[in-house]
C-alpha cells in the first residue's frame, strides 16, 4: 500500500518537474514551429544563474527561506529574458521562415554554443545551493517523507499550466497567437505583426526553461552537462502530449511520471527504457501525440 | 549572384587567410614534435576538462599535474623527489580533454604518441576509456600511466602489459573495503540496499560489494538495489523504494553531481535518518557536502588518497602547493595525479640514462615493472599484475561537520592493508571474493 501511495506523490513531483522543463519547449514549437535544442541550454542558464544568486544570498550565512524564492524566480526571469533576447534578435529572426529541419541544425548548434559559453562563464566546478530546498522541511504522509519543497514545486507546476493555458484561451493576446498557431499567412493579412509575436514566444519560452533549471537547481548539484540531459526527457513530453499542445504536455508529463515511479517501486530493471517505451506505444498509437492536431500538409 | 561567387571562388583575402592559418599550423606541429627532443621530458596529461565528471575529478587532476610537474621544475618537492624534472630534464605537460568517448581517446592517444611525440601518457578516469586505450598502448610501445580508472578487467585477461601500468587501484578494492569496514564497524546491521549509476561502474560495484559482503556478513540481507541513469539528477522516486525497505545502510558508487544530488535529495526525505548511507568515492564532496550530508555518513576515497592520505613530507608539500594555488585541499583524483607522476619520475630516474637525458621508454618500462616507490599516498608497490598494477591500503571513515567553522573531517578511519583487500596476482577479484578471500592479510 505504502509503495502505491509513494508511486502516485513520486510520480506526481516528478511529473511537475518534467512539466515545467517540457513547457516552455511546447509554446515555441506551438508558435514558432521551431524544435529548439537548446532549451536545455536555457534549462541550465537558469540553474546556474539561480546557484550562483543563491550562493551570493547565503554567503555569510544568514538568508531568509522566503527571499531566497524570490531570487530564484528573479534570477530565472533575468537569465531566461536576456539571452533570450540575444539568441533571438541575434540570431533567429534572420531566421524565420526556413523549415523545420533546418532550424533543428541551427539550435543544435546554438546549444553547443551555449554548452561551452557556461563553462567559460561558470566553470566547470559544481554549484550546491540547497538553502531553499531543506529550508521548507519535510511533511510525512502516511508514513512517506516528503519534503515540502516537491510539493511547492506541484503547486508552482500547476499554476504555470493555468496561466499559460488561461492566457492562451481568455486573453486578447491569447487569442492573437492562437490564429498564428492556426495559419500564420492569414493572421499577417489581417494584420497581425508575427514577429513580435514570435519574439514573444520565445522569450516566454526561454523564460520557462530558466525557470524549471532556477527551480531545479536548489536539488541538485548543479554541473555541466545537465541541459543536455534534460533536452531528451522534454522532448519525450511533448512528443507524447502532441507537440504545441500545452495540455498535451500537462498529461504527457503525468503519463510519463507515474509511469516511471511504478517502474522504479515495481519494476526496476524497466526504469531505464519506461519513458521511451510509453512514448513508443502513444506514437504507435497517435503518431500525432495525445492532443496533437494532425495537420494538412500545404504542397 | 555574390553568394554563388564567395563560396566558389575564394577571395584573395581569405585566400592568404587560409595559406596563413595552414602555414602557423604547420609550424605549431613542427614545433610540438621538436620540443620533445629538444631535452625536455613530454608527458601528455589526459583527464575530463568538460563534462559531468571534470567538475569532481578532471580539473583537481589536471590542476594536481600542474602543480607536481611545477614543483619538480623547480626542484621544490622534498626528498627523494628533490632533483629538479625528471632525470633533471625539465618536463613539459600536454593536457588534453579525455571527453568524448573511448573512440576519440584512441585517435587523441595516437596523436599524443606519433606527432605530439610525448615521453609518457598519464590519465584516464574512465574505464571505458582505459580499456581502449591499453592495448593501442602496448602497439604503439607506448609508456602509459592509467591513474583512476576503476575497471578490474584492465589486466585481468592472458594479455602480458610491457609499456601500461596503472598506479590506482581497482574498484573491486572499493567494495571489498567498503563490505570489511561495515563488518568492522556496524557488525549488527539485517538490512541493507544499494544505488548505483545504470553502467559498467555502478554495476561492477555493486556486484563486487554484495559478493564481498556475503562474506563479511552473511547474515545481511539486501532488500533493493536501485539503478538509475547516470546524470539523472533526480532520485525522489529511488529514495522512496529504498525507505520504503527501511534498510539500515545504503550502499552507493556514485560520484559527481549525481552524489551530491543524491545525498542532499535522500537528507531531505528522511532516508538518511534512518539509514547510514556508504559513499566509495565519497571523499571527493568533502568540501561541498557541508550539513547536508548527515555526521556518521562512511566515506571512501578509493585508497588512501586525498583526506585520506598519511601524514608525510610529501603530502605536506602538495597539500600546501595545491592549496595555496588554487583556495582549496586536494582531493582523491588529484593525490592519484600526483602518485602517478612520481611514480614515472622515479621509474624514469631508476632506468639508468645519464643525468639530463630523457630515458628511452623500454628503460623506463623495465623500471617500473614491479618498482616500489615513495609518493603523496605513502608507499606504492606495483605488485599485481606482474609488477603493473599498484597494491595499496584502502581507507574509509566517517564523516563529520563542523558548524562554527564550516569544514568538514574525516573519524573513526580503519585503513585495510593491500594484501587484505587485493586478490593475489592471477587471480581474478570476484573468484578471489567468492572463495573467502583465501591468501588476503589482514591487519
Amino acid at each position: 500500500m505504502l509503495s502505491f501511495l509513494a508511486v502516485l506523490i513520486d510520480g506526481t513531483i516528478y511529473a511537475s518537474w518534467l512539466f515545467l522543463v517540457a513547457a516552455g519547449l511546447t509554446v515555441i514549437y506551438g508558435v514558432m514551429r521551431i524544435l529548439n535544442m537548446a532549451h536545455g541550454s536555457f534549462y541550465a542558464i537558469g540553474a546556474y544563474a539561480a546557484a550562483s544568486a543563491i550562493g551570493w544570498y547565503f554567503a555569510d550565512g544568514t538568508g531568509s527561506a522566503g527571499v531566497s524564492f524570490l531570487i530564484l524566480i528573479g534570477a530565472a526571469l533575468v537569465a531566461g529574458l536576456v539571452v533570450g533576447t540575444l539568441v533571438e534578435r541575434g540570431l533567429l529572426r534572420f531566421m524565420y521562415g526556413r523549415d523545420e529541419t533546418l532550424m533543428v541544425i541551427i539550435t543544435y548548434a546554438l546549444l553547443l554554443i551555449l554548452e561551452d559559453a557556461m563553462k567559460i562563464v561558470f566553470g566547470v566546478n559544481p554549484y550546491f545551493a540547497y538553502q531553499p530546498y531543506t529550508a521548507l522541511g519535510r511533511s510525512t504522509i502516511a508514513g512517506l517523507k516528503v519534503s515540502n519543497y516537491d510539493l511547492v514545486l506541484i503547486g508552482i507546476a500547476v499554476a504555470v499550466g493555468l496561466a499559460l493555458w488561461g492566457w492562451l484561451e481568455r486573453t486578447n493576446l491569447g487569442k492573437i497567437l492562437r490564429a498564428v498557431i492556426h495559419d500564420r499567412e492569414v493572421a499577417r493579412a489581417m494584420g497581425v505583426n508575427v514577429r513580435r509575436m514570435f519574439t514573444l514566444t520565445f522569450l516566454i519560452g526561454t523564460t520557462l526553461g530558466a525557470l524549471a533549471g532556477a527551480l531545479t537547481a536548489p536539488s541538485i548539484s548543479v554541473v555541466p552537462g545537465i541541459g543536455v540531459e534534460v533536452i531528451v526527457l522534454a522532448f519525450a513530453v511533448v512528443v507524447v502530449g502532441g507537440m504545441g499542445s500545452i495540455e498535451g504536455a500537462a498529461v504527457g508529463a503525468l503519463l510519463l511520471g507515474l509511469s516511471r515511479a511504478a517502474a522504479v517501486h515495481f519494476a526496476p530493471q524497466f526504469e531505464l527504457f519506461v519513458i521511451y517505451g510509453v512514448m513508443s506505444l502513444v506514437l504507435a498509437i497517435r503518431p500525432q501525440g495525445l492532443f496533437g492536431r494532425t495537420l494538412v500538409r500545404k504542397i | 549572384m555574390k553568394t554563388v561567387r564567395s563560396m566558389t571562388t575564394p577571395r584573395p583575402g581569405r585566400l592568404a587567410a587560409g595559406v596563413a592559418a595552414v602555414a602557423l599550423a604547420s609550424t605549431m606541429l613542427t614545433g610540438a614534435a621538436g620540443a620533445a627532443e629538444n631535452g625536455k621530458f613530454r608527458i601528455g596529461i589526459v583527464t575530463f576538462l568538460s563534462g559531468p565528471a571534470a567538475g569532481p575529478f578532471g580539473i583537481p587532476s589536471a590542476n594536481a599535474a600542474k602543480a607536481i610537474v611545477e614543483g619538480l621544475n623547480k626542484g621544490a618537492l622534498p626528498a627523494p623527489y628533490n632533483t629538479k624534472g625528471i632525470n633533471g630534464a625539465e618536463i613539459e605537460a600536454v593536457i588534453i580533454d579525455e571527453a568524448g568517448g573511448a573512440t576519440k581517446q584512441v585517435e587523441e592517444f595516437r596523436n599524443l604518441v606519433q606527432r605530439q611525440k610525448v615521453d609518457a601518457v598519464v590519465g584516464y578516469i574512465s574505464s571505458g576509456d582505459c580499456l581502449a586505450i591499453a592495448p593501442v598502448a602496448e602497439e604503439l610501445k607506448a609508456l602509459t600511466v592509467f591513474y583512476d580508472c576503476g575497471t578490474s578487467r584492465l589486466f585481468n585477461d592472458d594479455s602480458k602489459p610491457k609499456y601500461a601500468f596503472r598506479t590506482g587501484l581497482d574498484a573491486a578494492v572499493d567494495n571489498i573495503g567498503a563490505a570489511r569496514y561495515l563488518a568492522a564497524t556496524k557488525p549488527n546491521i539485517t538490512k541493507i540496499a544499494g544505488i548505483q549509476q545504470n553502467y559498467a561502474w555502478g554495476q561492477d560495484s555493486w556486484s563486487d560489494f554484495t559478493l564481498a559482503l556475503a562474506q563479511t556478513m552473511p547474515k545481511v540481507k539486501v532488500v533493493e538495489n536501485q539503478m538509475p541513469k547516470v546524470f539523472q539528477g533526480q532520485y525522489g522516486a529511488e529514495i522512496s523504494a529504498l525507505s520504503v525497505k527501511k534498510p539500515e545502510v545504503v550502499h552507493s558508487s556514485f560520484w559527481g553531481g549525481d552524489m551530491e544530488a543524491f545525498v542532499l535529495q535522500a537528507n531531505a526525505r528522511g532516508l538518511l535518518d534512518d539509514a547510514t548511507v556508504v559513499l566509495t568515492c565519497g571523499e571527493s564532496a568533502l568540501d561541498r557536502f557541508k550539513d547536508q550530508a548527515p555526521n556518521g555518513t562512511i566515506i571512501g576515497g578509493r585508497g588512501p588518497f586525498g583526506a585520506f592520505a598519511p601524514q608525510n613530507a610529501l603530502n605536506t608539500w602538495f597539500v600546501k602547493a595545491y592549496t595555496d594555488t588554487y583556495s582549496m585541499a586536494p582531493t582523491y583524483p588529484a593525490t592519484k595525479m600526483a602518485q602517478a607522476i612520481l611514480g614515472l619520475k622515479a621509474a624514469a630516474e631508476k632506468a639508468g640514462a645519464s643525468a639530463g637525458t630523457v630515458p628511452v621508454m623500454d628503460a623506463i618500462a623495465d623500471a617500473f615493472k614491479g618498482s616500489t616507490f615513495e609518493s603523496v599516498s605513502g608507499t606504492v608497490k606495483m605488485d599485481r599484475a606482474d609488477g603493473h598494477q599498484a597494491l595499496q591500503p584502502i581507507s574509509y571513515g566517517t564523516y563529520k561537520y563542523d558548524p562554527k567553522t564550516g569544514k568538514a573531517t574525516i573519524e573513526n578511519v580503519i585503513t585495510f592493508s593491500g594484501e587484505c583487500v587485493t586478490p593475489p596476482d592471477g587471480t581474478a577479484s570476484d573468484a578471489w571474493i567468492k572463495a573467502g578471500f583465501p591468501g588476503a592479510k589482514c591487519n
